[in-house]
């Protein structure tokens, strides 16, 4: 095993969580749970994949990934913001309605592809670190830079500018961003729109990038719910979700390469032998998120840390409470 | 151009206000209204990709309600949704999101076959013998998988929404080891077909005595589902647990200074939550398949969710929407692309969770 290769390959795949767990600390820092991410990945790994090859401009496809997960999440918004219909059911609403259409429009698409859609780069000086170079700077999906950027771009628009000002206080107590001016309404359709967004681009990133092609049901296997799962091991913090995002990444990728060789060390390798056995391997990535919550879960009632307080909250202007 | 006034093109306009009191009929209409609303987006999406809606609303309708037969296998479809739906039910009534319904559901259909895979009972044995202990073991199985999530709210407070899905992708992997590797026949993904002993007994089966009864395949689960159905009815509206239950569910805090163990609840609930869904995977492999596959449900556990929403989660309301979800399932089938039902389900429970906001706020016209 070459673990450059499969920090390589964790990386690029972590990418994918990492877009969609950041866009979800958007919305539920501005008071919206939004549970349909699968859904949202789903649509846009469908139109990214069926824009880029049917018009054979990835970057068109790749905008309308976003555009797609957008709309899907502006029916979660409208439902949510002014139906104040329940935020839980409505995401869970969102994946079955975004599963559904996906596969309706991928009906008959073209499976496997051997090339990404998108352009690969080489990092000139920064490639040349010697493991760190291989790992992050070679041969990477633009997407995976996209994503480097991405993380200090939230953290710094969160904590460190006046929106990411506004957007904390309509998560934390939406009553007193109203009074002071900030219209709570129009701030959580903003973020619950852009948080649609990245998630389309997490499923573009699947289906033009990481594993090019459409797969039908097979698309997102799960990897919206466990960006969820990420946000809150991240306690809505972008650093922390880009750890969480690799780590499952490398691992979930790890479960691939213990399958291959035929021994360890002079030991016969189980999953080599028998295949069937391998089905514990690819529990693993699941089994890690639980573990990786439950320590999340005492790390934050130590320091005391927790979701939005109007995290799930519909606001009603005028009325009692919030 | 003369001003004659400055008199609205519409005389009316449209006014909300807080209501103070919800009538008991009125979610009863709006549900039925929101789901007719939900078809109509449905047959209007269906005619946009080409479909002609009318023609696929009356195939539904044709090959699940049209004639007895169809029919009896609508009710088959049904069976295991009544399971899920009141897992689902039970569990939301006290704002607890098991969405592992599907997991859940699996762990059961692995545990009732163990009973007669591994085998726990020797071959031959009498049915009194093998199907109440294939109930035992799906209930357990299905228990213990939900309870999993349970004691991990109770004791480290996470959150259960994340632990019953990735429970659900562990359980779903779980069983395709056994039905790829000890339990496989002839390398293929599926058990043996179980003996005739653990077998829920099927409406076809009395054909002899009565001969209308022939190739029916409702079995004996649905009626369990109904058993089940009235069960969590009298525990959520009847018994000491049932009002702390809804307790909880409407008001933790109240809950709480009342005394009420949470955690408890919370594991009690899960466990219970979890049994009916095993209980849904149990009917599955000894009422209509008769053997463990990989793939044994088809997303049982995730409609469950639709169905305890729609009936609001009133058990009785579950059996009927169950019916009417069977019967989509059903006709879904052979509805190409396969994803319409899938979408239409999502349309549906969209439009029941948008309806509610006239379960809390009164429209009216009003004279300009």
């Amino acid at each position: 095993m070459n673990f450059e290769i499969i920090l390589a390959a964790g990386v690029a795949s972590g990418t994918i969580l990492l877009f969609a767990a950041i866009g979800e600390i958007f919305t539920e820092r501005a008071g919206i749970i939004n549970l349909g991410v699968e859904g949202m990945m789903f649509v846009g790994a469908l139109a990214g994949f069926k824009v880029g090859i049917e018009t054979g401009n990835p970057w068109l496809g790749l905008a309308l990934a976003m555009a797609a997960g957008a709309l899907l999440a502006l029916l979660h918004a409208i439902v949510c913001i002014h139906f104040q219909a329940d935020q839980i059911v409505s995401g869970l609403a969102l994946t079955f309605v975004g599963t559904g259409v996906a596969l309706v429009m991928g009906e008959g698409l073209a499976t496997a592809r051997t090339g990404a859609l998108l352009p690969t780069l080489t990092i000139p000086v920064l490639s040349g670190i010697p493991f760190l170079g291989g790992v992050f700077f070679t041969d990477q999906s633009v997407l995976v830079y996209v994503g480097y950027l991405l993380v200090p771009a939230a953290y710094l628009w969160i904590d460190h500018t006046r929106p990411g000002l506004h957007l904390r206080a309509v998560g934390e107590q939406p009553s007193a961003a109203d009074a002071l001016g900030i219209d709570v309404y129009r701030t959580r359709y903003v973020y619950t729109l852009f948080g649609g967004a990245l998630a389309g681009l997490a499923g573009a990133t699947i289906s033009m990038a990481v594993t090019p092609g459409w797969f039908s049901n097979q698309e997102t296997s799960g990897l919206g719910w466990i960006a969820i799962g990420l946000v809150i091991f991240a306690q809505w913090s972008p650093g922390r979700a880009l750890i969480g995002a690799y780590l499952i990444a490398v691992i979930r990728r790890m479960t691939l390469d213990l399958q291959g060789p035929s021994d360890f060390f002079g030991f016969a390798n189980p999953f080599f032998t028998y295949q069937p056995s391998t089905f514990f391997l690819n529990m693993l990535p699941y089994a890690m998120v639980i573990l990786v919550l439950v320590i999340g879960s005492r790390e934050a009632r130590r320091r005391r840390v927790g979701a939005p307080a109007s995290l799930g909250v519909p606001y009603v202007r005028g009325e009692r409470g919030h | 151009m003369t001003v004659t006034g400055r008199r609205p093109i519409i005389p009316w306009s449209l006014r909300t206000e807080q209501r103070l009191e919800t009538p008991r009929w009125l979610p009863i209409v709006t549900t039925l209204g929101a789901v007719l609303v939900a078809l109509l987006i449905s047959g209007i999406l269906i005619a946009i990709i080409g479909g002609d809606p009318i023609e696929v609303g009356a195939h539904i309708v044709r090959s699940s309600l049209g004639n007895v037969g169809v029919l009896s296998d609508t009710l088959v479809k049904a069976t295991p949704l009544i399971f899920t739906g009141l897992a689902c039910a039970l569990a939301f009534r006290m704002r607890l999101w098991n969405i592992g319904a599907e997991g859940q559901l699996y762990f059961g259909a692995w545990g009732a076959s163990a009973v007669v895979l591994v085998p726990l009972v020797p071959p031959g044995s009498s049915p009194f013998l093998v199907v109440p202990l294939m109930i035992v073991a799906g209930v357990v199985s299905g228990a213990l998988w939900g309870g999993i999530a349970g004691w991990l709210k109770a004791r480290f407070n996470v959150n259960e929404i994340i632990t019953t899905l990735m429970l659900n992708y562990i359980a779903i992997l779980w069983v395709r080891y056994w039905v790829f590797g000890p339990w496989s026949e002839g390398g293929f993904q599926l058990s043996r077909q179980f003996p005739r002993e653990a077998w829920l007994p099927r409406l076809t089966d009395f054909a002899k005595a009565i001969p209308d009864l022939g190739g029916l395949t409702t079995h004996l689960g649905f009626v369990f589902g109904l058993v089940c159905a009235f069960l969590v009815w009298f525990l959520l509206k009847h018994t000491r647990k049932g009002y702390e239950i809804r307790l909880i569910g409407d008001n933790p805090r109240a809950a709480r200074y009342a005394g009420i163990d949470i955690g408890r609840n919370i594991i009690l609930v899960m466990l219970m939550s979890g049994g009916l869904a095993g209980l849904a995977g149990m009917s599955e492999v000894s009422g209509s398949v008769h053997r463990l596959q990989d793939g044994i449900s088809p997303g049982y556990g995730f409609t469950g969710v639709i169905i305890a929403y729609l009936a609001r989660f009133n058990p009785f309301g579950v059996v009927l929407a169950a019916i009417l979800f069977g019967a989509l399932i059903l006709a879904g089938r052979e509805i190409q692309p396969a994803g319409i039902p899938a979408m239409i389900q999502g349309i549906v429970l969209f439009c029941v969770i948008g309806s509610d906001i006239l379960l809390r706020q009164r429209i009216r016209l009003v004279r300009r």
